[in-house]
Formats: structure tokens, sequence, C-alpha cells
């Protein structure tokens, strides 16, 4: 049984903003299904005595304090923007 | 017309009402949540920003202390539980306002739960629920191009960073608020306690106050929800209202014609009033949150809310109650001066020099409030202090000027700070009291207008109203309108 359907692929793509076609689809589909089969081996693991975690490090509460530092130049802000218009970054139309 | 009012009647009983309500609040801390740009409103588009905030790779968020302490504050105040253990989600979607394509947000585990805020009706109170209070990141600003600076008509939009990462608090209510007007109410009340918290300096123009509805009717007295509407762009406490007013009655509308209300969001327009759907995303809801693997989990010491909490200042809803107590002042006088914790310090300080409180509180909401909304500025800059208002007081108590006059050396004071013992001595307007002085006015006035005072002792009272005003004219407004007539009357007998 697989894990990932041609659906869930579909989906996955078009929140990541990806356009595959039918054929592409039809070949990720199952190398995707390998990769979760895979890490689905994790889930051998008895954690009945582990308690659920979000952070690998034991480390908290770091913060810093609320002072300014300086920002980017203006020229620098605009560096790696493909385009810019009045200071600011431009994008295509938005819908 | 009569029948009309009775069909609305039925159907604002047959329905009720359901709101919650989710309003996002810009903290005024002065560099941005997770690294240290400075906060800036209408600074130059993009010269607030960082390899952190422009979400370059490799670059790492540190949470900004002071953004923390705010969140507990504003939860405390809102009788919320703060979470002793809490962390950030990665909330992702696509939008080309969020450089990184994840906002930093908060999701199962926020900094506070479970909370509630005592909303004052006139006539009742309505508590309203608080679900959650949490942080995150604001996004950047769109700058559509073309005239009409709409997104449909736009070729391209421009993008400014300034605000992307600017420290925001999300407060979310139960279904708990039962009409638009509670919901105004609701918002009224939450910005003055966050004005009073001083973490925000709450500008809907500016949007640093935002708010969002959740809105839906059912049956009176079923149970369960009915299918609720999103309502998004209500930007004043007016436009919620209306807004809000506007959906319910739409709703109730479809139902009695038999339809069903979808589950969407709508969009508030002012102009014509009234609610539009807006094109819905499918994936909308597939934010698909995990834990912020870049940020360590906050462990929120006892000791730092405790401290939090002995630093909340006096809330308007107890304040209300002891100036009601205290002062002995009206209800509405106090919500009014409440509603302005400058104006509430300032009255207070009056207070304690003066002891007839509701003539301080007659004065700062007539005249003083007219003229500081006439001129734009706050209690706080007025060049009056409470020492010279409180002296003026004390001065038309003793009959040394006239109320009348009181009004002109107010507005003396007012553009110049003057003291009023001055401006009364360097413009000559002492009331005047000196009943030997006022006789021989009035015996001028009597002798000037013979007609008159045949028309007055012949039975025309009106003809009093007059002669009084003729010696008033005479001393310039100066004299003691009580002893004026007083002694006229005696004359005139």
């Amino acid at each position: 049984m697989s894990i990932i359907s041609k659906e869930d692929v579909k989906h996955v793509a078009k929140l990541a903003e990806l356009d595959f076609s039918d054929s592409e689809v039809e070949k990720i589909t199952p190398q995707l299904d390998k990769i979760l089969g895979h890490v689905a081996n994790i889930s051998k693991v008895d954690t009945a005595a582990i308690s659920p975690t979000s952070h690998t490090l034991e480390i908290k509460n770091v913060f810093r304090e609320d002072t300014v530092r300086e920002s980017l130049s203006k020229e620098d802000d605009h560096l790696n923007a493909p385009e810019e218009m009045d200071g600011g970054f431009k994008v295509p139309k938005i819908d | 017309m009569n029948q009309q009012k009775d069909t609305y009647k039925k159907i604002d009983s047959k329905y009720e009402t359901v709101i919650g309500l989710e309003t996002h609040v810009e903290l005024s801390t002065a560099t941005k949540m997770f690294c240290g740009c400075k906060l800036s409103f209408g600074a130059d588009p993009n010269t607030c920003t960082c390899p952190v905030c422009l979400g370059h790779p490799g670059t790492l968020p540190v949470i900004n202390k002071k953004a923390i302490d705010y969140a507990i504050k504003i939860a405390l105040a809102l009788n919320c539980t703060t979470n002793n253990y809490s962390i950030f989600h990665r909330k992702n979607y696509f939008y080309p306002d969020m450089p990184k394509n994840y906002q930093i947000s908060q999701y199962d585990l926020p900094i506070s739960s479970r909370g509630y805020l005592d909303v004052d009706m006139g006539d009742y109170i309505r508590r309203v629920g608080i679900t959650r209070v949490h942080l995150e990141e604001d996004t950047g600003k769109l700058i559509h191009t073309g005239t009409s600076g709409r997104i449909s008509e736009s070729a391209a939009s421009i993008v400014d960073f300034n605000r992307a990462g600017t420290p925001l608090i999300e407060i979310v209510t139960e279904p708990d608020i039962g009409s638009p007007a509670e919901a105004k109410e609701y918002l009224i009340s939450l910005r003055n306690l966050l004005l009073y918290l001083d973490v925000s300096d709450c500008s809907m123009e500016e949007g640093s106050l935002r708010c969002d509805a959740n809105v839906s009717v059912k049956l009176a007295g079923t149970e369960g929800l009915g299918t609720k509407a999103e309502i998004k762009n209500m930007n004043s406490f007016k436009f919620l209202q209306k807004g809000l007013e506007y959906e319910v009655a739409r709703q109730v509308e479809l139902l009695e014609s038999g339809k069903k209300v979808i589950q969407q969001t709508r969009h508030y327009d002012h102009i014509t009033d009234s609610t539009k759907a807006l094109r819905s995303k499918e994936e909308a809801h597939d934010y698909r949150y995990f834990p912020e693997p870049d940020l360590v989990p906050m462990h929120i010491e006892e000791s730092t809310v405790k401290e939090i909490r002995a630093a909340i200042p006096e809330l308007p809803f107890e304040k209300t109650a002891r100036f009601v107590s205290q002062f002995g002042i009206s209800i509405y006088d106090c919500r009014f001066l409440v509603a302005d914790r400058n104006l509430a310090e300032y009255f207070e300080k009056c207070c304690a020099l003066y002891s007839n409180a509701k003539t301080v509180a007659n004065w700062l909401m007539g005249d003083f409030s007219a003229l500081l909304n006439k001129e734009g500025i706050l209690i706080s800059a007025s060049k009056i202090t409470p020492e010279k208002l409180t002296c003026m007081l004390e001065m038309i108590d003793s009959g040394k000027i006239s109320s009348k006059i009181a009004k002109s050396v107010f507005e003396e004071m007012f553009a110049t700070g003057a003291d009023p013992q001055n401006i009364i001595e360097s413009k000559g307007l002492e009331q005047i009291s000196d009943e030997g002085m006022i006789e021989s006015v009035i015996d001028k006035v009597i002798g000037e207008n013979p007609e008159t005072v045949e028309q007055f002792r012949s039975g025309k009272v009106k003809a009093l109203g007059f002669l009084v005003g003729q010696v008033m004219a005479q001393t310039r407004g100066k004299a003691n309108p009580k002893l004026v007539n007083e002694i006229l009357l005696k004359k005139l007998k």
C-alpha cells in the first residue's frame, strides 16, 4: 500500500507553487512514496518512555535586548532584487 | 411602516447573532520581533531592513525580550493564564509581502490563553472570553501600481519590507459577542486597555490596531453555531459595527429565503457599506504549521510574571468604578474621563487641588475637550496645568470673576499658558462686586431707558433681560450678574 497518492503530490506541489506535468507526477509519486517509507522506519522505535520535544538542544530563553542596530543601506537592501521601483521590490501582478 | 417595523422585530428575536473577534496589535517596541531593525512608521521604503527581516538564507532570528514582556503584560491584563512553556511555529504560505514565505507565529503553545475582558455596555456588562493571546511578526506592505491602487487593476506591486518583522500580538475572543454594538464596545475597551498598558499606539488609521470578525446567526435558543463568515477590512470602530450589521442582515435574509450561508472570507467596503466574498483559495487553510527550528523554547518564570503583574497600572474598568465611588460623579462622566489615560490623570490631579469634582469634570468634558479637539493636541501637551485650571475655578467660586469671563480667561490660558491671576489683572477682567459701583451703572441704565422700565413695570417680564444686558455691556461683562439682578429688581419696584 502506498503512503502518498498522486492527488497528495498535486496538492503539495500546488502549496509549494510548483508546476508538474502529469508524466512528472507519475514519476515523482513512487519516488516520494519510497522516501516516506524509509522515513517511516523511525516509527518502529519504541518512544513510550520519551517525552515529545520540538527542539533537540537543551537551551531555552534566548532573547536579545530591544536595542536598535543599524539597518542595511538602501542600496544593499536592493542588491538581490531582480527588479525595483520607487525604492521598493517590484513583484509581478498578484492574482 | 409599522408593518415593516414588526417584521424586523420578529426577525430580530427569531435569530441570535454570534460574533468572535480577532485583533492584531503592533507593539511599540523600539525594534522588530527578531532583529534589531528600528520600527518606524512612514519611513522611506526599505530603509529599516536587514538580512534577517528580508529573509536572506543563513540568517537567524533572535527574540526581542521586550516584545515577550509586553505580550505577558497584555495577557495578564486580559486575565489570561500565561503558559510557562511556549514555542513559535512556522506558518507556511506564499505571498509577496512575506520575505521568508513563512510567518513566524504561534500555534498550539501560545504565550497565554483562557482569559476575559469585561465590556461595559451601559446597562449591563458583557464578559467576553479571550481564547488566546499570541505573538507573531507582521508582514511587509504592498503598494499596488496604477492610479486606482487596486490589486485587480494593477500591472505590478511594490513591496516595502519596513513593517516586516514588527512584533504583532493576536488576541482571539470566544464567540461570546452577541451584537455588532457589543463588538464595537469590545474593541473600544480593548484599545483603551492597551493604551493604558502603553504597549502600542493603537492607531487604527495607521494600521497598528486591526480587527477581523467571525460572524454567524442561528435560530434563537438552539444549540451549536450557524455557518460563519469571516469579515475583513473594518478599519474603524464605526465600520466594525456597520460591517457586522450588514453581514448579520445578509445572513438572516439568506436563511429566511431558505438559502444557506457559505463559509467564506468577505471584505467590507465602507463606500458601498456592504461585504463581498473574496475569491476563495482552496489551499488557504493548509498552513502546514511546524515548530520553528531556528528558535528555542521559552520557559516563562513565575518571578518574571510576578514582576510584570506588579507593573500593571490601574485599568479602565477598575478606574471607572473607583471614580464613581471616590468622586461621586456620574458613570457617564467617568467613562468619558477614563477613556483617555492622560485625561483621567489630569482630572485626579485637579481633584487633589480643588474640592468640586463635578465642576472639574464639566470643564474637562466641555470647553477643555472642545479646544483640545479643535487644536488637535493631547491634554498632556496643553499649556494649562491642573494648578492653573483649579486656580481659575477658585476665582469663579469666590466671585472674583464671572463664569462668562472665565471662558475668555480659559481661552487665554489655553493659548498662552499664562497664569489666570495675571490674565485678569492685565486685562482688567476682575468681576465688579462693589454694590455702589453697580448701583451707579444701574441708575444710568434706568435713566437712559425709561420706556423699557415702563414696560417692565406694566408686567412685561422680558424687559428685565434687556436692562441686565445693558448693565453688563456698560461694565464690559464684569459686573457680578447676581448682584445686578438683585439691585435692578429692587430699584424697579
